[in-house]
Protein backbone atom coordinates (compact mmCIF):
# COMPACT_ATOMS: atom_id res chain seq x y z
CA UNK A 1 0.00 0.00 0.00
CA UNK A 2 1.36 3.37 -0.69
CA UNK A 3 0.42 6.71 0.27
CA UNK A 4 0.72 10.65 -0.76
CA UNK A 5 -0.40 13.55 1.05
CA UNK A 6 -1.80 17.08 0.29
CA UNK A 7 -2.92 19.77 2.45
CA UNK A 8 -4.46 22.73 1.16
CA UNK A 9 -6.57 25.64 3.09
CA UNK A 10 -9.85 26.19 2.27
CA UNK A 11 -10.09 28.33 -0.40
CA UNK A 12 -10.84 27.70 -4.24
CA UNK A 13 -7.90 29.25 -5.57
CA UNK A 14 -6.27 25.93 -4.23
CA UNK A 15 -8.39 23.63 -6.56
CA UNK A 16 -5.68 24.08 -9.27
CA UNK A 17 -3.08 22.48 -7.09
CA UNK A 18 -5.35 19.50 -5.76
CA UNK A 19 -5.95 18.89 -9.52
CA UNK A 20 -2.42 18.66 -10.83
CA UNK A 21 -1.27 16.19 -7.50
CA UNK A 22 -4.57 13.91 -8.34
CA UNK A 23 -3.70 14.09 -12.25
CA UNK A 24 -0.33 13.33 -11.81
CA UNK A 25 -0.45 10.79 -9.49
CA UNK A 26 -3.33 8.80 -11.19
CA UNK A 27 -1.30 9.15 -14.35
CA UNK A 28 1.96 7.51 -12.27
CA UNK A 29 -0.54 4.96 -11.16
CA UNK A 30 -1.42 3.89 -14.60
CA UNK A 31 -4.55 5.44 -15.44
CA UNK A 32 -5.36 7.07 -19.06
CA UNK A 33 -5.44 10.61 -19.74
CA UNK A 34 -9.33 10.03 -20.00
CA UNK A 35 -9.35 8.40 -16.26
CA UNK A 36 -7.19 10.88 -14.88
CA UNK A 37 -9.30 13.96 -15.85
CA UNK A 38 -12.81 12.17 -14.27
CA UNK A 39 -10.40 11.60 -11.05
CA UNK A 40 -9.14 14.81 -11.18
CA UNK A 41 -12.67 16.21 -12.10
CA UNK A 42 -14.15 14.44 -9.05
CA UNK A 43 -11.99 15.31 -6.78
CA UNK A 44 -12.42 18.92 -7.25
CA UNK A 45 -15.90 18.69 -6.80
CA UNK A 46 -15.47 17.33 -4.09
CA UNK A 47 -13.18 19.89 -2.62
CA UNK A 48 -15.17 22.57 -4.33
CA UNK A 49 -18.21 21.21 -1.46
CA UNK A 50 -16.35 20.87 1.54
CA UNK A 51 -14.96 24.73 0.66
CA UNK A 52 -18.55 25.72 0.24
CA UNK A 53 -20.72 23.68 1.93
CA UNK A 54 -19.12 21.62 4.81
CA UNK A 55 -16.45 25.20 5.26
CA UNK A 56 -18.94 27.55 3.96
CA UNK A 57 -16.49 29.72 2.53
CA UNK A 58 -14.40 30.09 5.69
CA UNK A 59 -10.52 30.53 3.92
CA UNK A 60 -8.29 29.54 6.84
CA UNK A 61 -9.73 26.18 7.54
CA UNK A 62 -7.97 22.94 6.31
CA UNK A 63 -7.85 20.23 3.90
CA UNK A 64 -6.40 17.37 4.03
CA UNK A 65 -6.37 15.40 0.77
CA UNK A 66 -4.55 11.50 0.87
CA UNK A 67 -4.29 9.11 -1.66
CA UNK A 68 -3.89 5.34 -1.03
CA UNK A 69 -3.26 2.82 -3.55
CA UNK A 70 -3.48 -0.98 -2.94
CA UNK A 71 -3.19 -3.13 -6.16
CA UNK A 72 -5.77 -2.23 -8.60
CA UNK A 73 -7.25 0.25 -6.46
CA UNK A 74 -6.84 4.04 -6.29
CA UNK A 75 -8.49 5.69 -3.46
CA UNK A 76 -8.59 9.46 -2.68
CA UNK A 77 -9.71 10.55 1.22
CA UNK A 78 -10.75 13.92 1.64
CA UNK A 79 -11.00 15.04 5.35
CA UNK A 80 -12.06 18.20 6.45
CA UNK A 81 -13.45 19.48 10.44
CA UNK A 82 -16.22 21.37 8.90
CA UNK A 83 -19.99 20.43 8.59
CA UNK A 84 -20.66 16.77 7.89
CA UNK A 85 -22.26 16.62 4.38
CA UNK A 86 -25.31 14.08 4.56
CA UNK A 87 -25.20 12.13 0.85
CA UNK A 88 -28.85 11.48 1.64
CA UNK A 89 -30.19 14.53 1.07
CA UNK A 90 -29.15 14.81 -2.61
CA UNK A 91 -30.86 11.77 -4.11
CA UNK A 92 -29.44 10.82 -7.86
CA UNK A 93 -31.97 13.01 -9.82
CA UNK A 94 -33.83 12.61 -13.29
CA UNK A 95 -31.38 15.06 -15.15
CA UNK A 96 -34.16 15.80 -17.73
CA UNK A 97 -36.55 17.12 -14.81
CA UNK A 98 -33.62 18.36 -12.99
CA UNK A 99 -32.35 21.06 -15.86
CA UNK A 100 -35.84 21.78 -16.55
CA UNK A 101 -36.31 23.29 -13.33
CA UNK A 102 -32.94 24.68 -13.68
CA UNK A 103 -31.49 23.92 -10.55
CA UNK A 104 -28.11 24.62 -9.89
CA UNK A 105 -26.86 22.86 -6.69
CA UNK A 106 -26.40 19.12 -6.52
CA UNK A 107 -24.63 18.71 -9.73
CA UNK A 108 -21.31 18.26 -8.16
CA UNK A 109 -22.73 15.28 -6.36
CA UNK A 110 -23.92 13.55 -9.27
CA UNK A 111 -20.70 13.88 -11.05
CA UNK A 112 -19.02 12.41 -8.31
CA UNK A 113 -20.83 9.74 -8.79
CA UNK A 114 -20.94 9.16 -12.42
CA UNK A 115 -16.99 9.69 -12.84
CA UNK A 116 -16.47 7.59 -9.88
CA UNK A 117 -16.74 3.58 -8.70
CA UNK A 118 -17.33 4.22 -5.24
CA UNK A 119 -18.12 7.83 -2.91
CA UNK A 120 -18.47 7.36 0.16
CA UNK A 121 -18.66 10.06 3.14
CA UNK A 122 -17.75 8.86 6.79
CA UNK A 123 -17.26 10.86 10.14
CA UNK A 124 -14.45 9.54 12.13
CA UNK A 125 -14.69 9.42 16.20
CA UNK A 126 -12.49 12.73 16.77
CA UNK A 127 -15.51 14.24 14.58
CA UNK A 128 -13.20 15.01 11.18
CA UNK A 129 -15.50 13.73 8.11
CA UNK A 130 -13.69 12.29 5.17
CA UNK A 131 -14.87 11.77 1.82
CA UNK A 132 -13.57 8.54 0.27
CA UNK A 133 -13.51 8.39 -3.66
CA UNK A 134 -12.32 5.22 -5.22
CA UNK A 135 -11.46 4.57 -9.12
CA UNK A 136 -9.95 0.82 -9.90
CA UNK A 137 -7.21 0.59 -12.89
CA UNK A 138 -9.48 -1.91 -15.41
CA UNK A 139 -9.08 -5.46 -15.25
CA UNK A 140 -8.83 -5.95 -19.28
CA UNK A 141 -6.38 -2.98 -19.88
CA UNK A 142 -5.46 -2.22 -23.18
CA UNK A 143 -1.45 -1.85 -22.46
CA UNK B 1 -2.80 33.68 -10.55
CA UNK B 2 -6.08 33.47 -13.03
CA UNK B 3 -5.86 30.75 -15.04
CA UNK B 4 -9.30 31.49 -16.68
CA UNK B 5 -10.01 34.35 -19.26
CA UNK B 6 -13.33 35.76 -21.00
CA UNK B 7 -12.93 37.74 -24.16
CA UNK B 8 -16.39 39.32 -25.16
CA UNK B 9 -17.50 40.28 -29.08
CA UNK B 10 -20.40 42.36 -28.45
CA UNK B 11 -22.14 43.51 -31.23
CA UNK B 12 -25.94 44.96 -31.61
CA UNK B 13 -27.64 41.69 -32.38
CA UNK B 14 -25.57 38.36 -31.27
CA UNK B 15 -22.80 38.74 -28.25
CA UNK B 16 -19.74 36.12 -28.11
CA UNK B 17 -18.36 34.81 -25.03
CA UNK B 18 -14.81 33.19 -25.79
CA UNK B 19 -13.73 31.39 -22.86
CA UNK B 20 -10.17 30.37 -21.95
CA UNK B 21 -8.65 27.90 -19.66
CA UNK B 22 -9.99 26.44 -16.22
CA UNK B 23 -13.64 26.86 -15.40
CA UNK B 24 -13.98 26.33 -11.65
CA UNK B 25 -15.16 27.20 -8.38
CA UNK B 26 -12.50 29.87 -8.52
CA UNK B 27 -13.44 31.24 -11.81
CA UNK B 28 -16.88 30.81 -12.21
CA UNK B 29 -17.53 34.56 -10.58
CA UNK B 30 -15.56 35.71 -13.25
CA UNK B 31 -18.42 34.11 -15.95
CA UNK B 32 -20.98 35.39 -14.02
CA UNK B 33 -20.43 38.96 -13.91
CA UNK B 34 -19.94 38.46 -17.80
CA UNK B 35 -23.59 37.36 -17.93
CA UNK B 36 -24.52 40.03 -15.67
CA UNK B 37 -23.17 43.01 -17.88
CA UNK B 38 -25.00 41.32 -20.89
CA UNK B 39 -27.78 41.24 -19.12
CA UNK B 40 -28.00 44.52 -17.52
CA UNK B 41 -27.53 45.63 -21.46
CA UNK B 42 -30.67 43.39 -22.53
CA UNK B 43 -28.02 41.71 -24.72
CA UNK B 44 -29.71 37.74 -24.42
CA UNK B 45 -28.72 36.35 -27.71
CA UNK B 46 -25.63 34.98 -26.21
CA UNK B 47 -22.83 32.55 -27.88
CA UNK B 48 -20.42 31.17 -25.78
CA UNK B 49 -17.50 29.69 -27.71
CA UNK B 50 -15.33 27.08 -25.95
CA UNK B 51 -12.74 26.62 -28.22
CA UNK B 52 -10.05 27.21 -25.88
CA UNK B 53 -12.14 26.17 -22.45
CA UNK B 54 -9.93 23.35 -21.38
CA UNK B 55 -11.33 22.24 -18.26
CA UNK B 56 -15.40 22.50 -16.48
CA UNK B 57 -16.28 21.49 -13.15
CA UNK B 58 -20.25 21.57 -11.97
CA UNK B 59 -19.37 25.56 -10.47
CA UNK B 60 -19.20 26.34 -14.39
CA UNK B 61 -21.81 24.71 -15.30
CA UNK B 62 -23.94 26.00 -12.58
CA UNK B 63 -23.45 29.71 -14.34
CA UNK B 64 -25.19 28.74 -17.66
CA UNK B 65 -28.14 27.04 -15.22
CA UNK B 66 -28.16 30.21 -13.05
CA UNK B 67 -28.70 32.72 -16.17
CA UNK B 68 -31.09 29.98 -18.74
CA UNK B 69 -34.29 30.81 -17.68
CA UNK B 70 -33.38 34.24 -17.91
CA UNK B 71 -32.39 35.14 -20.90
CA UNK B 72 -35.07 32.88 -22.85
CA UNK B 73 -37.84 34.64 -20.78
CA UNK B 74 -36.74 37.37 -23.12
CA UNK B 75 -36.86 35.41 -25.95
CA UNK B 76 -32.49 35.03 -26.23
CA UNK B 77 -30.61 31.99 -25.69
CA UNK B 78 -27.65 31.02 -24.66
CA UNK B 79 -25.64 28.63 -27.30
CA UNK B 80 -22.40 26.55 -26.55
CA UNK B 81 -19.86 26.19 -29.48
CA UNK B 82 -16.51 24.63 -30.40
CA UNK B 83 -16.19 22.17 -26.94
CA UNK B 84 -13.40 19.64 -27.22
CA UNK B 85 -14.56 16.32 -26.66
CA UNK B 86 -13.62 16.26 -23.08
CA UNK B 87 -15.31 19.06 -22.15
CA UNK B 88 -18.46 18.36 -23.92
CA UNK B 89 -18.26 14.45 -22.03
CA UNK B 90 -18.96 16.93 -18.74
CA UNK B 91 -22.38 18.40 -20.03
CA UNK B 92 -23.01 15.04 -21.12
CA UNK B 93 -22.97 13.47 -17.89
CA UNK B 94 -24.86 15.83 -16.52
CA UNK B 95 -27.46 15.28 -19.44
CA UNK B 96 -27.11 18.94 -20.53
CA UNK B 97 -27.37 18.35 -24.06
CA UNK B 98 -30.99 17.94 -23.49
CA UNK B 99 -31.90 21.64 -22.54
CA UNK B 100 -29.03 23.34 -24.52
CA UNK B 101 -28.67 23.77 -27.66
CA UNK B 102 -24.49 22.85 -28.68
CA UNK B 103 -23.26 23.38 -31.81
CA UNK B 104 -19.98 22.41 -33.35
CA UNK B 105 -18.60 25.76 -34.27
CA UNK B 106 -19.55 29.30 -34.00
CA UNK B 107 -21.12 29.87 -37.31
CA UNK B 108 -23.74 27.30 -37.05
CA UNK B 109 -24.49 28.68 -33.62
CA UNK B 110 -24.60 32.32 -34.95
CA UNK B 111 -27.17 30.75 -38.27
CA UNK B 112 -29.44 29.63 -35.60
CA UNK B 113 -29.88 33.03 -34.10
CA UNK B 114 -30.43 34.72 -37.53
CA UNK B 115 -32.45 31.87 -39.00
CA UNK B 116 -35.31 31.35 -36.21
CA UNK B 117 -37.45 34.84 -35.87
CA UNK B 118 -39.11 34.41 -32.18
Amino acid sequence: MKTKHLHILSETEKLDLVRHFIHEAARRFGFDEESASKIMLAVDEACTNVIKHSYENAPTKGIDIDIVTNEKRFEIVITHEGRPFDPDSVKTPDMKKYLSQYRRGGLGIHLMRSLMDKVEYRTSRDRRNEVHLVKFLPTNSDH
Amino acid sequence: MSNFKINVRESSTINVLDLKGYLDAHTAPDLEKAFQNLLEEKKYKIVVNCRELTYISSAGLGVFMAYIEDVRRNHGDIKLSNMSPKVFNVFDLLGFPLLYDITKDEAEAIEKFTSVKK
